[in-house]
């Protein structure tokens, strides 16, 4: 309970940061009546349009990559799995690819997030048919790399055979992440797929739970498998699929968190689901307000500073690990 | 009252039988041992019974939907699992899943299952220790807790004594002896013959999947089964302090 209070003061914390962040600067206070303000000032229309989505966008994003995160290592028994495994953040990443390249995205600006969509449904259905109706993890893991190859190969393909470099420039500067420009069309377009998502996950915690002990004791407890599957891979597929299509690919928080929080939770899979989520919402509005303050006139991109900071946070913990083990 | 009765249960990898058309059936107060050498078909045969494999014939577990059977028969497979370094508290109060309504809370009944399996295999001391960095036989003994935290009428455990030290193997035996006196019905493979001449008031002899003889210790573990299963042979005595079973050479 304290931990979840302090993840909720931390997010509402960063959140308000959030909205205060940026080129037009605001008192806190000031900034935060602006939001409510009818008077098409500037700064007003600024929080309201551009900021208010963008901070709501990093809250949605982050729980979504870290709740799957966790749920995919729960699901797995493995702290190195990760919601990218299955191959739906590539195969989105494709998806918006083919929209750019095709000029797809100059006619409707919504067709970047449409077509990535369409790309993570489109894996989702191939990787449970490559992995069977009942198969095991092993299956899934294998159906998920082999997905996750095609999509990257398919993605160098169309940089490869690219006549136009402006495009090219324009893929290259989506993959890397971002939540500049968003609006709140992004947000609508996003939840309801992230809001199933999370049903989704946020029930398979019991499962997960039971999985603790192996397949064969959480099944003879009246763990139905083959739903939890479904609902792990549906869940994961729907919430990250839906982040990758309006911000792009953002790695790391799906790994790093749930790691760094599954010792304040006691290491249950169910209280780690939520406790992730938590936590990536934070660390997505972290990230996303160090864009902003570190280089604020170059454009950095959100994936690459999560990647920055991430990967050392990911050596610290190779050698925790290897101390404890020792 | 039967608790478990299969017939003609067969279970197959690929063409060849495991579990060969195996009719049984166990009744409450039992204290059943499957012996059998390696390869035998004993676990298959209790994952068979509980519907983990796809098989042919009649198992009265089968019959009954997830959510009864897990209120009605607990199991502890072989492979002893413990994927997260959760508290031994927490990994034990997993075995109450089958009676929780999805994301409630541990009601008082279920705390005292809890408290119960934990008195019964001697782990209050172990309660906050963290249950991955527990030795292998503590583990074990964590994880039968587990299943009689369960609290059904029914307990099918594969090699639940297997890497134990003498003192928690024999009072684990006690546990399942108790257990069963107290009316539950309990299976567990072991191979250890000693113990299970001792503590098991029933023992099933398979081999090569069928099963080959079903009666008390002294019945099954006659020379000729033992000479024909195991190619052992081994000492029976009656003593004052029980039936004492040794194996002593290999016939082949």
């Amino acid at each position: 309970m304290r931990l979840f209070l302090t993840l909720l003061a931390l997010c509402a914390v960063l959140f308000v940061a959030s909205l205060t962040s940026g080129q037009i600067t605001a008192g806190v206070s000031e900034s935060l009546a602006a939001l409510f303000a009818r008077d098409g000032l500037p700064l007003s229309v600024v929080m309201q349009e551009i900021r208010l989505p963008r901070a709501i966008l990093a809250v949605m994003i982050g729980a979504s990559l870290g709740m799957a995160g966790a749920a995919m290592q729960g699901f797995l028994r493995n702290p190195l799995a990760e919601p990218g495994l299955i191959g739906v953040s590539g195969s989105a990443a494709l998806g918006a690819v083919l929209a750019i390249q095709t000029g797809l995205t100059l006619v409707c600006p919504l067709a970047l997030p449409l077509a990535a969509l369409t790309g993570a449904v489109l894996a989702v259905l191939l990787i449970l048919m490559l992995a069977g109706p009942r198969g095991a993890s092993i299956t899934l893991i294998l159906a998920g790399i082999a997905i996750s190859a095609l999509a990257a190969a398919l993605t160098s393909l169309v940089l490869n055979l690219s006549p136009n470099p402006f495009a090219a420039a324009d893929i290259v500067f989506w993959m890397m992440g971002s939540l500049a420009d968003r609006s709140f069309v992004h947000v609508w377009l996003a939840l309801p797929f992230m809001a199933v998502g999370w049903v989704l996950l946020i029930l398979s915690g019991r499962g997960l739970d039971a999985l603790t002990l192996g397949e064969d004791a959480a099944h003879a407890m009246g763990i139905n498998l083959t739903r939890l599957r479904l609902m792990v891979v549906i869940g994961t597929a729907s919430a990250v699929g839906a982040a990758t299509a309006v911000a792009g690919a953002i790695g790391f928080v799906g790994l790093v968190v749930p790691h760094l929080l599954r010792r304040f939770v006691g290491a249950r899979p169910s209280a780690l689901l939520w406790a992730s989520a938590l936590g990536g919402a934070a660390m997505v509005l972290a990230a996303d307000i160090a864009v902003r303050e570190i280089l604020p006139q170059r454009d950095l991109k959100l994936g690459v500073l999560m990647a920055l900071v991430g990967a050392p946070l990911f050596l610290h913990l190779i050698f925790k690990t290897r101390k404890e083990m020792a | 009252m039967t608790l478990l009765s299969l017939q003609n249960l067969t279970v197959r990898r690929g063409d060849c039988p495991v579990v060969d058309d195996v009719t049984v059936s166990i009744a409450a107060g039992e204290c059943v041992g499957l012996i059998g050498p390696n390869g035998a078909g004993k676990t298959t045969l209790l994952r068979g019974a509980l519907g983990l494999l796809p098989h042919e014939g009649q198992s009265s577990l089968t019959d009954m939907s997830a959510a009864d059977r897990a209120r009605h028969a607990a199991w502890m497979p072989q492979s002893r699992e413990i994927a997260w370094p959760v508290e031994v508290d927490t990994l034990i109060a997993l075995g109450r899943i089958p009676h929780l309504p999805r994301g409630a809370k541990l009601t008082p009944t279920d705390q005292t299952a809890i408290d119960a399996a934990i008195a019964r295999m001697g782990l209050e001391s172990f309660r906050r220790r963290t249950a991955t960095q527990l030795s292998g036989g503590e583990q074990a003994r964590v994880l039968i807790a587990r299943a009689l935290a369960q609290d059904t009428p029914l307990l099918l455990a594969d090699e639940p004594i297997a890497g134990l030290d003498p003192a928690s193997q024999i009072a684990t035996m006690q546990v399942f002896r108790d257990l069963a006196r107290d009316g539950h019905g309990v299976v567990i493979s072991l191979h250890d013959l000693g113990l299970a001449a001792r503590h098991c008031s029933r023992l099933l002899m398979m081999h090569a999947g069928r099963l080959i003889a079903d009666g008390p210790p002294r019945d099954v573990l006659t020379p000729e089964n033992i000479a024909q299963v195991f190619n052992i042979t081994g000492f029976w005595a009656d003593t004052d302090h029980g039936p004492v079973f040794q194996p002593m050479e290999v016939t082949r």
